[in-house]
């Protein structure tokens, strides 16, 4: 199994040699409630780590979301256009965002599970 | 630990966190956002029945000789025909006609009850003292009595309760609900047909699970903030703090159904009565958007280029399957089919100008049959 990382504006990469899945955690979707819209990156852009890469509806708000990594989109996942709701009921799953070949060396700054949950339970008080 | 930070629980707390609620700050109180999913609890509500939470409301006793002409000069609509059993969609207005609540008045045999808005529960209490006669005695029962909101077009059929039938829409009798004693008013929040349960504090857990036992199986859901905000949005049901409040006269909010100027004298009289003859400056209207392009309150609305208002309610409507809006617009600058544009996401998004309310519910099919009663 790809090793999962996450970031502090809760997005998570599976990085699978040079390759790498973006989503958004189960925490996130579940701060965000029933998700109603997604604005997808396209394939072939070329992101920073950091970068804003698009943009989630939910019933509640509006949030931006940001590339844990640096790199080349290779694929989106489409289905999400006509079932965002997948990002609710499966975030690490069928719920993920893109895919990327990664640029150069990963941010130090990427969590590990032990550190984001840490995040997690200091912003549910 | 100050006053301001204690958020304030309802006596259904515990079965809320049980039912996996995710709770929030609404109006001081800690409620329920969602238990499953928003969607799921919304079409509950659409095509069986959903159960609420409402017991954050603001519920006042309003007692003494000379409480009906108090309340009459109170609020805006006439309330002088309400005979015991009747309730009452009400304004209750500043001298300047800027709204400071909207609520229900229930009339009873030794009084009136009022329903007002969480958040302004403390502001409502201190303006109606103020404005009440030494006969008449406003107390706060909000604490003791709690109430449940049942609706959905299976609702009747599907509570825990004998003899519905008899009450008509906005009527309220005394009665039991799964055995318990309960005031069952045919009220609501959704546009759909439903009951307001209000029972004793100590036993609305007894109501709750017996209706979620009982309507289980047949599709009924606890329901959330979230949904009743969809919903009582497609029902077009003006949200105070959102589509009004203290700076929004009645003509503006599309209330003026609710203002009978000709009853005689009560708070915000003259001002509204200008604003009747010279015609508001702004109107509140429905706006049809494109999926995806939630408008958010506060995004500006233009046409033209030309900036006309903004928005005051959005959401995702998943029963209709597009976002829809009310935004609150200079007069006459918009009509229905005409085309608008609102900021989303920092761009332009078309908006299509459309009738209210965006969905109507089982509620109407019920005013239908009372008008039709009385024709």
């Amino acid at each position: 199994m790809a090793d999962r990382r996450y970031t502090k504006t809760h997005e998570w990469v599976a990085v699978d040699g040079k390759h790498a899945t973006v989503g958004i955690t189960d925490f996130a979707q579940s701060q965000l409630g029933d998700v109603v819209f997604l604005e997808l990156p396209k394939t072939g852009r070329k992101l920073d780590a950091g970068e804003t890469f698009g943009v989630v509806e939910s019933v509640k708000a509006a949030s931006d979301l940001y590339s844990p990594v640096a790199g080349r989109i290779s694929e989106v996942n489409d289905k999400l256009a006509s079932k965002p709701e997948l990002i609710n009921s499966d975030p690490f799953g069928e719920g993920w965002i893109f895919k990327l070949d990664l640029a150069g060396d990963l941010p130090a700054d990427l969590l590990d599970e032990d550190a984001y949950k840490k995040v997690t339970e200091a912003s549910n008080h | 630990m100050t006053a301001n930070s204690a958020l304030r629980r309802t006596p259904l707390y515990d079965r809320h966190v049980a039912l996996g609620g995710r709770m929030v700050d609404f109006g001081g109180w800690e409620m329920p956002q969602q238990y499953t999913s928003i969607r799921d609890e919304h079409f509950a509500v659409r095509k069986a029945a959903g159960l609420f939470d409402v017991s954050h409301m603001g519920r006042f006793r309003i007692t003494g000789p000379s409480t009906k002409a108090f309340v009459q000069r109170l609020v805006t609509n006439d309330v002088s025909g309400l005979e015991p059993g009747q309730a009452q969609y009400n304004l209750m207005c500043n001298e300047a006609g800027g709204i400071i609540d909207d609520l229900v008045v229930y009339c009873s045999e030794d009084g009136f009850l009022a329903v007002v808005n969480a958040s302004n529960r403390e502001k409502d209490l201190d303006w109606m003292r103020l404005q009440a006669p030494a006969d008449v005695t406003i107390e706060d029962r909000t604490f003791e009595l709690s109430l449940v909101a049942f609706q959905g077009p299976e609702a009747q059929r599907l509570m825990p309760a004998q003899r519905l039938d008899d009450i008509p829409y906005f009527g309220f009798r005394d009665g039991e609900v799964a055995g318990v004693p309960a005031v069952i008013s045919r009220t609501g929040y959704t546009g759909e047909d439903g009951f307001e349960i209000m029972v004793k504090s100590e036993r609305v857990g007894q109501v709750w699970d017996a209706i979620l036992e009982g309507g289980g199986e047949k599709g009924v859901l606890p329901a959330g903030l979230g949904a009743r905000d969809a919903a009582r949005l497609e029902a077009a049901l003006r949200l105070w703090g959102n589509d009004m409040d203290e700076t929004v006269n009645a003509y503006e909010a599309g209330l003026g159904w609710t203002v009978k100027l000709a009853k005689g004298e009560f708070v915000g009289r003259d001002a509204l009565q200008k604003v009747k003859a010279e015609g508001p400056h702004r109107t509140l209207l429905g706006l049809k958007m494109q999926p995806g392009d939630i408008a958010r309150h506060g995004a500006a609305v233009s046409a033209g280029g030309r900036h006309l208002g903004v928005i005051t309610s959005g959401t995702h409507s998943f029963f209709l399957g597009y976002p829809v809006a009310l935004a609150m617009v200079e007069a006459r600058s918009l009509q229905v089919g005409d085309r608008a544009v609102v900021e989303v996401r920092g761009r332009e998004a078309p908006a299509e100008v459309v009738k209210l309310p965006f969905y109507r519910g089982s509620a109407h099919s019920i005013t239908e049959k009372k008008e039709s009663r009385n024709g």
